[in-house]
């Protein structure tokens, strides 16, 4: 059992290390004062874009069932996770608590629409499945865009409102102005948290029953079915758990401004989220992580070039996936891992042989 | 099995042979009047066959005969347009693939249908998902209950590659073995959910004469170490003749002949279907 384990064992191990050196690396240098400004505003968007690509990784890469709308699941988390922390402004004290709940919260949100979305969505495949879920993700947030909520400054009374702004209080979610009055309660270090806790949940779940049951249905359906497992338990499964993912990253976004509206959540934030995955590697979770970080920071360095950044942007894209898909690049990737595991290997057959 | 232990066949209760030794013992699988129309074009029809509790039966044929379709009708991929299927004597009307899976039914296919990209090990344990009994939370959280069956599943795994010898492969990549290893890869896996008739599609298809012979020991010992029923589909007669005690012939989607090896051999309607008629004068 140990020597099979030892490669996916050492494999997730590199990536929980990379994440948490990269979080001391940066806290360390936050701490001296190295961080320009304009670097600490990308602490916590990179976090939530890191735990984004991950959430649908699992989709994409693990179920293998292509999804356009994730971002409106993180929309659903966004404003539920807003809302719920205005209400509780005053009830609750502690800033990382009601950031934790807020995002649990706004996580089961997101995870319900998941399931809402999820149950008649997954019956269709391949491409009617993007196209669907692409619409879901868009009627998500024009849904939100006609949600109106009023809160009683005294009383912290509540008024629902559908399509209709003449409520009585304070307006916290005004239509297609968004949420309105968060406080900033983000923190890199609670992003961070977020992410590890991703990462368990994917790496754990990949490596159980419930993963092996979700790649063996993107391998082979039919084969699948035929050991006994059910597609659509698995699928929804899936689904679901990285709809929930989605909502938290969301809710811990919209804690990182002071007003969260639907038009941050389009059909182009979902494509974002997919380019991450896929110029990461689908199935590749630590590859998702390097994409997001990466792509998350680029247009920011390149805003020097302001006329030409999105030129860079796009020719940056485009050299990454003519490198990662040449036959000769990933013939001297081979190469290269190979001397790398090699020299492990020596070490392994030395202990191996000590051993017996 | 180097030396023929050929059993009698008995009449089973109606229009079937079973082995004497299944004779008082539930039928594993009952066909009856079973058929599937596509659009008209009826692929299997009136299809009728008793398999004993313990037996090995042939299912051949020419070329699209249906024998294929047959095992996609039992194990439910396609729902039968016409006629009733018993599993162990329940009616499968109604169900689909994975509940026919649960009563017992396990299957391999013609074009090798592996995980590719997951491991040996994990083929078999993917096979064995119902056999485990814990939760996604559980393994998410690593809870004791996790480790326990994994443990336990890792060692059954290892235990079933066993009976080709493939243990050593346990870590492979599935999708990278050779086409004979695949085959049988795809044997283990069906037999790790534990069934009581195992549907083989072509089991030899691509071996050469050693690893057939190989193959057919293995079948015959499966089938005493488990004490199941496997039905096959193969065109190598070799195998069929020397394995198979009861052969049912099919062609044009209807059954043209029942019986034992020898009986099949020497029958002349089966003759003909494999090698065309005679002419005339």
């Amino acid at each position: 059992m140990k020597k099979k384990n030892n490669k996916t064992f050492i494999s997730n191990l590199i990536t929980y290390a990379m994440v948490i050196i990269a979080f001391v690396v940066i806290s360390i240098m936050q701490e001296q004062k190295l961080l320009s400004y304009s670097a600490k505003q990308l602490l916590v968007p990179v976090c939530v874009w890191i735990v984004m690509a991950v959430s649908l990784n699992l989709t994409v890469g693990i179920s293998g069932e292509l999804s356009l709308g994730h971002a409106g699941f993180m929309c659903v988390g966004a404003f539920v996770g807003a809302v719920l922390t205005i209400i509780t402004k005053k009830t609750i004290d502690n800033e990382a608590l009601r950031l934790i709940i807020a995002m649990v919260v706004g996580g089961v949100a997101a995870g319900l629409t998941g399931v809402i979305v999820g149950v008649p969505v997954l019956r269709l495949r391949g491409d009617y499945l993007a196209i669907v879920t692409l619409a879901f993700g868009e009627i998500i947030r024009n849904v939100l865009n006609l949600v109106y909520v009023g809160m009683d400054q005294e009383t912290g009374a509540l008024a629902f409102g559908f399509n209709n702004p003449n409520l009585p209080g304070k307006l916290i979610v005004n239509g297609p102005q968004g949420v309105q009055g968060i406080t900033r309660i983000s923190t890199f270090t609670m992003g961070f948290v977020l992410i590890i806790f991703a990462l368990i949940v994917v790496l754990n779940m990949t490596n159980s029953r419930a993963g092996r049951a979700m790649m063996a249905l993107r391998d082979n359906r039919i084969a699948a079915e035929s050991v006994g497992i059910s597609a659509t338990k698995y699928k929804l499964m899936a689904f679901v758990t990285s709809a929930v993912l989605a909502g938290m990253a969301g809710a811990l976004y919209a804690m990182n401004y002071s007003t969260v509206t639907g038009a941050k959540f389009k059909f182009d934030t979902s494509i974002l989220v997919l380019v991450f995955v896929v110029l990461g590697g689908i199935g590749n979770i630590r590859g998702s992580i390097i994409a997001a970080t990466v792509l998350t920071i680029l247009p920011e360095m390149l805003r020097e070039f302001s006329d030409y950044r999105m030129l860079i942007y796009a020719i940056v894209l485009i050299m990454v996936m003519l490198a990662t898909n040449s036959p000769a690049f990933k013939q001297w990737l081979d190469i290269a891992k190979e001397k790398i595991t090699g020299l492990f290997a020596k070490k392994k057959e030395k202990g191996d042989t000590a051993n017996e | 099995m180097s030396e023929k232990q050929r059993t009698t066949m008995v009449p089973y209760p109606s229009h079937a042979i079973v082995p004497e030794r299944d004779v008082h013992k539930k039928p594993v699988l009952e066909a009856r009047h079973l058929g599937v129309e596509f659009g008209g074009l009826k692929a299997v029809d009136d299809f009728n066959l008793i398999i004993g509790a313990t037996e090995i039966a042939g299912l051949i044929g020419p070329n699209g005969a249906g024998k294929t379709t047959i095992f996609n009708l039992i194990t439910k991929v396609y729902q039968p347009t016409m006629g009733t299927i018993l599993v162990d004597g329940r009616d499968t009307a109604g169900l689909n693939t994975i509940q026919v899976n649960r009563l017992g039914i396990a299957r391999t296919f013609q074009n090798i249908r592996l995980f590719d990209k997951l491991s040996v090990e994990d083929n078999v344990k993917i096979g064995l998902h119902n056999q485990m009994r814990y939760g996604a939370a559980t393994g998410v959280l690593r809870l004791p209950g996790y480790w326990k069956q994994e443990k336990k599943m890792h060692e059954k795994a290892l235990d079933l590659l066993s009976i080709f010898d493939m243990q050593d492969l346990a870590d492979h990549e599935a999708g990278s073995l050779p086409y004979g290893a695949q085959r049988r890869l795809e044997i283990v896996r069906a037999l790790a959910t534990n069934p009581k008739l195992l549907l083989l599609d072509e089991p030899a298809a691509g071996m050469n004469p050693a690893e057939t012979a190989e193959l057919m020991e293995n079948i015959v010992k499966i089938r005493d170490t488990f004490q199941i029923a496997i039905m096959l589909i193969e065109h190598d007669m070799k195998l069929v003749m020397g394995i198979c005690e009861g052969i049912a012939v099919l062609n044009y989607g209807r059954i043209i002949a029942k019986g034992t090896p020898s009986e099949i051999q020497n029958n002349p309607t089966v003759v003909e279907a494999y090698l065309g008629k005679k002419k005339e004068g």
